[in-house]
């Protein structure tokens, strides 16, 4: 039982050597009220900035049926894909994805993050291996800051839960931007009422 | 060999040395232009410092709490001591699930146990998935950046490393050719591999899930194909619920990458359908770090590299030049702690400017526990000669009042007529690079004793 003896061990160490008693802070309230004007504009401006890109109901149905995506994959009700994800067993039979669409129940206004559960994905895979992302966001769930996302999303609701704030990327050569690292090579964001 | 002496064959290559300086200046530049639109950064870093003091007075608790919650999602916790142990714990759920090849997303935590290494040996492939990080695994090399691994290297050195080990064309430079590349390596990888094993950004005592932040998607590629996943933490990375995340990602990314939020921000609680999730809690030395009462401070870290990024000392002599896992400020006041022969120079690797100490975004007062540990140093006998001489005459005339003006005038008398070679001697590195301004006349003393005469005489 040599795991146990190191959990003892290990506890009764810190049980010896930690500080006294420190209280904890209380963390910012929420703002009074949701100005959604001035949220979908900030929203906007850091999703862009971060090379994500924005599209409408109207262009995503038009993207979805695509030749330029042989697999789509949809999760969002009145889009349709060609592949069904929940009947897919293997997370690598999702391996050949073109196109993902989703939808998300939250999205920051601060810095663009967007809440994916196993709920919406579906696999937890699929928002990484597919080639390209759309997320579908209503605008009435955007708040300001990832302090008001926390208090709306139970983060242990499925078994898995990302937030998403742009298309995958990399600077690790010589600190130049590359997009599309290993997971999604672009990000679409489509705002619905 | 001290750190001086390895920051002094970094620093050969002058063109190369302002590269690496400004590379990393142009980070930091970048974290400053982040939080300005944050108009509460200030009380932001406090609340990241409390919460953080919060988590050391009651470590016990929340990790007993986090492994409560964790066990009821179906996560397997495992308890490390030290390295060999996490070592040997991380191997036996390999074997059992008999694992033969793995990915590995960044984490500190397994360079300092020397992870890979100890897999290697008992014939596991382990492939590094962070692209910086699967190039220096490529290079056979340590990190010298704890958030960017490869900041040390030219994009013409990376071509050339990738013509010979992944085959992409000679002379190939371009960083997106260069990606691309390493993305199809990659995602063969990621399809074949039985295991994957990351680092812990965040362990939530009151849901028992564990956070990982990427920029690159790499963790999540690896933990969400292969049927076994392994996250390894240190004891400190617990905190106490997930509403905190919110204090910890706005902060995280912004003192790191000048980002607003890594792309990825995952929430691990329970295994995926048909697979196995474990959670090795690891202390190797941060217990005892957590008793001393000067440092114990340093255990607050989020590891977003900022103090790197803003030090002089780290910009100028490169990540290698510390020899240790972490380096830079945060690294020179970790390291002593674990053997303090072989890393207490590294508390001189500083100018105490505190630049280090302003950016950190949890408010650890890392310069001055760089002045403690030379302290420490100090009086566990440990001085290089060449600091210990000159500081213990140094000592002998500033407790003498007498002495120390004799002192004063001799020296206004010897560097205006010693030779050039009396103070630019290979005795004083000091000397090298820098110049003495001109010999004043008189002291301070001297002068104010003459203004207070006229004036009043």
């Amino acid at each position: 039982m040599h795991a146990m003896d190191s959990r003892s061990t290990i506890l009764a160490a810190i049980r010896d050597n930690k500080p006294g008693p420190r209280p904890l802070p209380d963390l910012p309230a929420d703002p009074p009220e949701r100005d959604l004007f001035v949220l979908e504009a900030a929203f906007r401006s850091v999703l862009e900035a971060g090379k994500a890109t924005f599209i409408s109901w109207e262009a995503l149905l038009e993207l979805s049926g695509s030749p330029a995506f042989a697999t789509v994959a949809s999760r969002v009700p009145g889009i349709e894909g060609n592949l069904e994800v929940d009947a897919e067993g293997d997370p690598l039979g999702l391996a050949g994805v073109d196109l993902a669409i989703l939808s998300a129940p939250i999205g920051v206004a601060e810095n663009g993050a967007m809440w994916v559960s196993e709920r919406e994905a579906g696999h937890r895979i699929l928002p990484f291996i597919t080639q390209h992302l759309v997320l579908v966001v209503s605008r009435s769930n955007l708040v300001a800051t990832m302090h008001e996302a926390y208090r709306r999303t139970a983060v242990d609701d499925t078994g898995f839960g990302v937030f998403i704030a742009g298309p995958s990327k990399t600077a690790d050569i010589e600190q130049s931007l590359v997009i599309g690292a290993h997971g999604a090579r672009s990000l679409r964001v489509c705002l619905t009422e | 060999m001290p750190h001086a002496q390895r920051a002094a064959a970094f620093l050969a290559d002058e063109a190369r040395t302002d590269w690496h300086d400004q590379s990393l200046w142009h980070v930091r530049s970048k974290r400053d232009g982040s939080i300005a639109g944050i108009a509460d950064w200030e009380a932001l870093r406090q609340l990241g410092s409390d919460i953080k003091d919060n988590v050391l007075a009651n470590l016990d608790r929340y990790l007993e709490e986090f492994e409560t919650r964790a066990t009821a999602n179906g996560v397997t916790v495992h308890w490390a001591a030290d390295a060999k142990e996490h070592n040997r714990i991380v191997h036996g759920i390999l074997s059992r699930a008999g694992v033969g090849r793995i990915v590995k997303s960044k984490s500190m935590l397994t360079e300092e146990c020397h992870l890979n290494e100890y897999l290697q040996e008992k014939g596991v492939e382990v492939i590094d998935t962070d692209l910086g990080e699967r190039i220096i695994q490529l290079r056979e090399e340590p990190p010298s950046h704890i958030v960017m691994p490869a900041i040390h290297l030219k994009k013409e050195e990376i071509g050339e490393l990738f013509h010979r080990k992944l085959g992409t064309d000679a002379g190939a430079s371009d960083p997106n050719y260069l990606a691309e590349a390493a993305r199809q390596h990659l995602r063969e990888k990621f399809l074949a591999a039985d295991a994957a094993i990351t680092g812990v950004n965040f362990a939530l005592a009151d849901t028992g899930g564990v956070v990982v932040c990427t920029n690159e998607g790499n963790a999540d590629m690896g933990v969400h194909l292969a049927p076994v996943q392994i996250h390894c933490m240190g004891i400190e990375k617990v905190i106490p619920r997930a509403e905190h995340l919110g204090v910890f990602t706005r902060l995280l990314a912004r003192s790191a990458t000048g980002q607003p939020v890594t792309i990825y921000t995952s929430h691990h609680h329970r295994p995926k359908r048909g697979g196995e999730m474990h959670v090795v809690i690891v202390d190797n030395g941060r217990t005892r770090q957590l008793g001393r009462e000067d440092f114990r401070n340093s255990l607050k870290c989020i590891r977003c590299g900022s103090c790197m990024n803003t030090c002089p000392i780290y910009r100028r002599s490169g990540g290698h030049s510390y020899d240790h896992t972490i380096p830079g400020p945060i690294g020179s006041i970790l390291s002593p702690g674990l053997d303090l022969q072989k890393h207490g120079d590294l508390a001189f690797a500083s100018t105490l400017c505190g630049s280090c100490s302003d950016v950190c975004p949890v408010k650890i007062d890392i310069h001055e526990q760089l002045y403690k540990w030379r302290q420490v140093v100090s009086e566990a006998g440990h001085l290089e000669n060449t600091k210990r001489v000159p500081l213990l005459a140094a000592g002998a005339a500033l407790s003498r009042g007498g002495l120390y003006n004799f002192m004063g005038k001799a020296a206004r008398v010897a560097l205006k007529w010693a030779p050039r070679a009396a103070v630019y001697n290979r005795f004083n590195s000091w000397g090298k690079s820098r110049d003495l301004p001109a010999v004043p006349a008189e002291s301070f003393k001297e002068w104010y004793a003459r203004q207070h005469d006229a004036r009043h005489g």
